[in-house]
């Protein structure tokens, strides 16, 4: 019996390790060395709901494929067609805030506004449209190639002004799948877990 | 009371901080040159200078404007001679007129930060510009002359 249970436990202890390793050996690395606690599974499952989120309208609008921004809940291209420009604020007489105000300009149909309204710029574009989960965890969690961010700049990006203007985005304009707490615990589950990416295949 | 400077005068104004700055322009200051087409950052008639960029008069509340530098059409030039208005004279580019004070506002401020725009550069500056008349044509070809007669006068 003493001889089964340990068997026992040395096969689930495998079997674990082999499961935990598959996250690893499957490109599910976080690239980002400044997460201390690892924790594969949990951090993956917070991440499928970040990406409910982050393919939302509110998100995905303003980081979209290409230079132009996107608009509305079936994320057309924006009328007028605004250029990204070099620093993402948009090109000569069609700047982003020339439009855009510090905060939602009242009535359906009308510029929706919060501070710093913007693209991500020319050089680290960010593009969050047509990212499958994968590809996004792994770009959000490489300094490289989510704006020069550690892990403690993630997190507070979360508290970002902009970032929060999704959940209240104006008249017109439905809401991410998930509430802004919902989202940010996802968030932060996702990070402090080290930030793995789901399984690319 | 809210205080800004309008094509170089100190003005104050008594108004609500959310008044759009169209309508202090309009009917507080009586500049006329700046038009309201649609109301809702769409069409351009309303663009002026704040700080030196083209915003929509009809979506920036006034409370963004206190202190700050505004230029409208009047006081671009101060005889009607800047190199766009030139240039729109002298290829009579305007038709009925409405959009006109919005188009050459934008096109200012596109040859202040591009000397020499190319066909692209332009339909970039200038895709939050509608006129009616279809002077779009006419449009082009006079922020290219007036590319021309900002180089010359130089």
């Amino acid at each position: 019996m003493k001889r089964f249970s340990k068997a026992f436990i040395i096969v689930v202890s495998l079997s674990v390790g082999i499961v935990l390793m598959s996250f690893v050996i499957d490109n599910e690395v976080s690239t980002n060395k400044n997460f201390a606690i690892k924790d594969s599974v949990t951090s993956v499952k917070a991440f499928h709901e970040v990406y409910k989120v982050l393919l939302s309208p509110r998100c995905m609008n303003c980081h979209p494929s290409g230079d132009i921004p996107l608009q509305g809940d079936d994320s057309h291209a924006h009328a007028m067609l605004p250029k990204r420009g070099v620093d993402g604020k948009g090109v000569y007489a069609m700047k982003c805030g020339n439009c855009h105000q510090s905060a939602n300009t009242e009535g359906s149909g009308r510029p929706p506004g919060a501070p710093n309204w913007h693209l991500p710029p020319a050089n680290m574009k960010m593009v969050f449209q047509g990212k499958s989960e994968h590809d996004l965890a792994k770009q959000i969690a490489n300094p490289k190639t989510n704006g020069n961010k550690n892990l403690k700049q993630l997190i507070a990006h979360a508290e970002d002004g902009l970032v929060k203007w999704g959940w209240e985005p104006g008249e017109g304009r439905t809401l991410p799948p998930l509430t802004y707490d919902e989202f940010k615990k996802a968030w932060n589950t996702w990070l402090e877990n080290g930030a793995y990416a789901p399984s690319g295949k | 009371m809210i205080t800004l400077t309008v094509n170089n005068k100190k003005i104050n104004v008594d108004v609500d901080p959310d008044t759009p700055l169209l309508w202090v322009l309009r009917e507080h200051l009586d500049l006329m040159g700046v038009k309201y087409g649609c109301g809702v950052a769409q069409c351009g008639a309303c663009v002026v200078h704040l700080n030196g960029e083209a915003v929509r008069s009809c979506v920036t509340k006034i409370s963004r404007a206190a202190n700050q530098q505004v230029v409208t059409i009047e006081g671009l030039s101060e005889e009607g001679d800047h190199p766009v208005q030139k240039a729109w004279v002298e290829l009579d580019v305007v038709q009925c007129g409405y959009c006109q004070a919005g188009q050459i506002m934008s096109a200012a401020v596109l040859l202040k930060e591009n000397k020499n725009p190319t066909d692209a550069d332009i339909d970039a500056a200038m895709a939050g510009n509608i006129c009616r008349c279809g002077t779009y044509v006419r449009v082009r070809q006079a922020i290219k002359r007036a590319a021309e007669i900002q180089r010359n006068a130089k």
